[in-house]
């Protein structure tokens, strides 16, 4: 469904991304993973749009992504940033609104329509009693899924997450993890989740893509890819890659760092 | 759940809390340019006024109304909408609420413009044109440009960050120039020069407001375009693109926009200070911080705010003048400091 075939992109000369290809099958739910600075946010932005390549191409079914305007994208794609800091504190449900953005013509208000899929988003993201609430005012975790309510909003195939439970306690995170879950199965959107936790992945992912210094090392179903070796290729760390009975997942549990 | 009637989140949204502040503040903008006119520190008889039968010349109560009175009004409600417009405007760009529109050195170097003028250049009228305003005018745009060849690069989103520092940089520069200036003139130039930047609508006659409206309506009708591209903009430009902003182009827009309203603005009455901040804190206080809604009703709050501190500047001291630019600083500058201690 929304497939990089070997893009290449860099500020200034140098390379953040190289000859990158990456196939992400409909309704799937991929992990993305790689140490800090490797290319994970640059290959999503590539994925969403927001950059264009330098050479390759980002194809969504059959289009070219950079053949599209930024609002038909936005009907297909939608992004969950790590963190969202407004600069003026929009109620929750302003917030959910703004992903109809690209459904509305120029001078349009929102209508009925708009309104049920803004609170059918709040629904999915357990936000529903926070509409009035402004944006501000809520806990990290909370602000997470309403940022996910109005990717939501945007009634998109694809949702891109760029490490959306990083500033989230272990709570939030689980809260989060299951919503992707749900959101996967119960609506079929497809998504890509770029982060560095290891045990979110593992309880998330049916796939994974790796990548180090601005390239793909390795992609496949998890259980393949989501080894002790991988784990040390990316991050020079020695860790117990194991299933775990009770969590019903395997499960990354570092030892030391080897460098 | 059922949503209670009236909260944001209702149907009745958008639309129908456009229309009541549509209605309520351009109600209080009307009543604003009517009876302004009406106080002063002469009192005149609106009977006597609209009387045909005394001609003109011999009419005072006429010539206050329709000559002095009126066009100062008129130039407060343009002056205090487009500055109030293009403060909203310029927040949402910069993604700063304490932004204001002469954050990016447009009134600076309108000033630069204005005091070359005054100190320099002879009085020559060009038309129905003032070589003052023109001068003022030419230099809001070489500013502009300048901060705008700094901050842009072709095909990418603009720096907001490199923005702020360019202009700040820029209304650095240009505030030693004028010093500068100022050291140069003698003591009538810079005197005129100080009541120059003090700001004044007193602008004589309807001439300079004609002159100015072409810019101020290109300004208007771009700043409706944008409203909602603006909420988007000020949650981040990344999300803004993902949701379906063309970010580029939103943001030279904006930028376009603010500073050509900006430059007419002050081209036409000078720097008056702080309308472009206060006005739309004002407003946000009172109707949320939707653009559709800040922007709209911010115009329309800024051409009363600023004719009524026209009016408190006309008749506090009288029969002497307070500067309206001051009115507006002694009124704006405990707001803001206020505004900082409270986001604090």
């Amino acid at each position: 469904m929304l497939r990089a075939e070997s893009v290449s992109f860099g500020y200034d000369g140098g390379f953040t991304l190289s000859d990158a290809s990456v196939d992400i099958a409909a309704g799937s739910l991929t992990g993305l993973l790689g140490p800090n600075g490797c290319g994970k946010t640059t290959l999503l932005k590539l994925l969403s749009g927001v950059l264009r390549p330098r050479s390759g191409r980002v194809m969504l079914g059959d289009r070219v992504l950079s053949s599209m305007t930024r609002r038909e994208l936005a009907r297909h794609v939608a992004s969950v940033p790590q963190e969202t800091h407004p600069a003026f504190d929009y109620t929750v449900m302003e917030m959910v609104l703004m992903g109809r953005h690209p459904h509305l013509s120029a001078f349009q208000l929102e209508g009925p329509a708009d309104f049920e899929i803004a609170r059918q988003a709040l629904d999915a993201t357990g936000t529903r009693h926070l509409a009035d609430r402004n944006y501000m005012t809520l806990s990290g975790g909370e602000k997470q899924r309403v940022v996910i309510a109005s990717a939501l909003a945007q009634s998109t195939e694809v949702l891109l997450l760029d490490e959306p439970t990083a500033s989230l306690d272990l709570g939030y995170q689980l809260d989060v993890a299951s919503l992707l879950a749900r959101l996967n199965r119960e609506r079929n959107v497809t998504m890509v989740l770029a982060t560095h936790d290891l045990n979110l992945v593992a309880s998330l992912c049916e796939r994974l893509v790796v990548m180090r210094d601005g390239r793909i090392l390795a992609a496949g179903p998890t259980g393949d890819v989501l080894t002790g070796e991988t784990v040390l290729q990316l991050y020079d760390v020695d860790a117990d890659v194991q299933f775990h009975q009770r969590a019903g997942h395997l499960t990354v549990i570092p030892v030391r760092r080897m460098s | 759940m059922s949503v209670p009637p009236g909260s944001l989140s209702g149907e009745r949204g958008i639309g129908g809390r456009l229309a009541s502040v549509l209605i309520g503040y351009g109600a209080l903008a009307l009543a604003a340019c009517l009876l302004a006119p009406l106080a002063g520190s002469t009192h005149i008889s609106l009977a006597r006024a609209f009387d045909r039968s005394i001609p003109f010349p011999d009419n005072v109560d006429a010539q206050i109304l329709f000559v002095a009175r009126m066009p100062r009004v008129l130039t407060g409600a343009i002056v205090g909408s487009t500055l109030a417009a293009a403060g909203v405007v310029m927040q949402a760009l910069l993604g700063n609420p304490l932004a204001t529109p002469f954050t990016l050195g447009v009134s600076t170097g309108a000033a630069l413009g204005a005091v070359l003028a005054i100190t320099f250049g002879t009085s020559f009228p060009i038309g129905t044109l003032a070589s003052v305003p023109l001068a003022s005018l030419a230099g809001a745009v070489v500013a502009s440009a300048i901060v705008y060849v700094l901050a842009t690069r072709p095909g990418r989103p603009i720096s907001t960050m490199v923005l702020l520092l360019a202009g700040v940089t820029l209304n650095a520069f240009f505030s030693a120039l004028i010093l500068f200036v100022q050291y140069a003139a003698d003591f009538t130039q810079a005197y005129r020069t100080i009541r120059w930047l003090m700001g004044d609508l007193d602008v004589g006659s309807f001439a300079p407001i004609v002159a100015s409206l072409p810019l101020v309506l290109v300004s208007l009708g771009i700043f409706a375009f944008l409203p909602r591209s603006l909420n988007l903009l000020s949650v981040g430009a990344d999300s803004a693109a993902t949701r379906g902003v063309d970010v580029g182009l939103t943001q030279r827009l904006a930028f376009f926009s603010a500073s050509l309203a900006t430059a007419a603005a002050v081209s036409l009455a000078g720097p008056i200070g702080f309308v472009g901040i206060v006005v739309p804190h004002l407003v946000r206080l009172m109707v949320g911080v939707d653009h559709r809604i800040v922007l709209p009703a911010s115009a329309l709050f800024g051409a009363a705010f600023l004719i009524g501190c026209d009016l408190i500047a006309r008749t506090v001291l009288a029969p002497v003048e307070v500067p309206v630019g001051v009115v507006t600083a002694m009124l704006g500058g405990p707001f803001f400091l206020w505004l900082l201690v409270r986001r604090s």
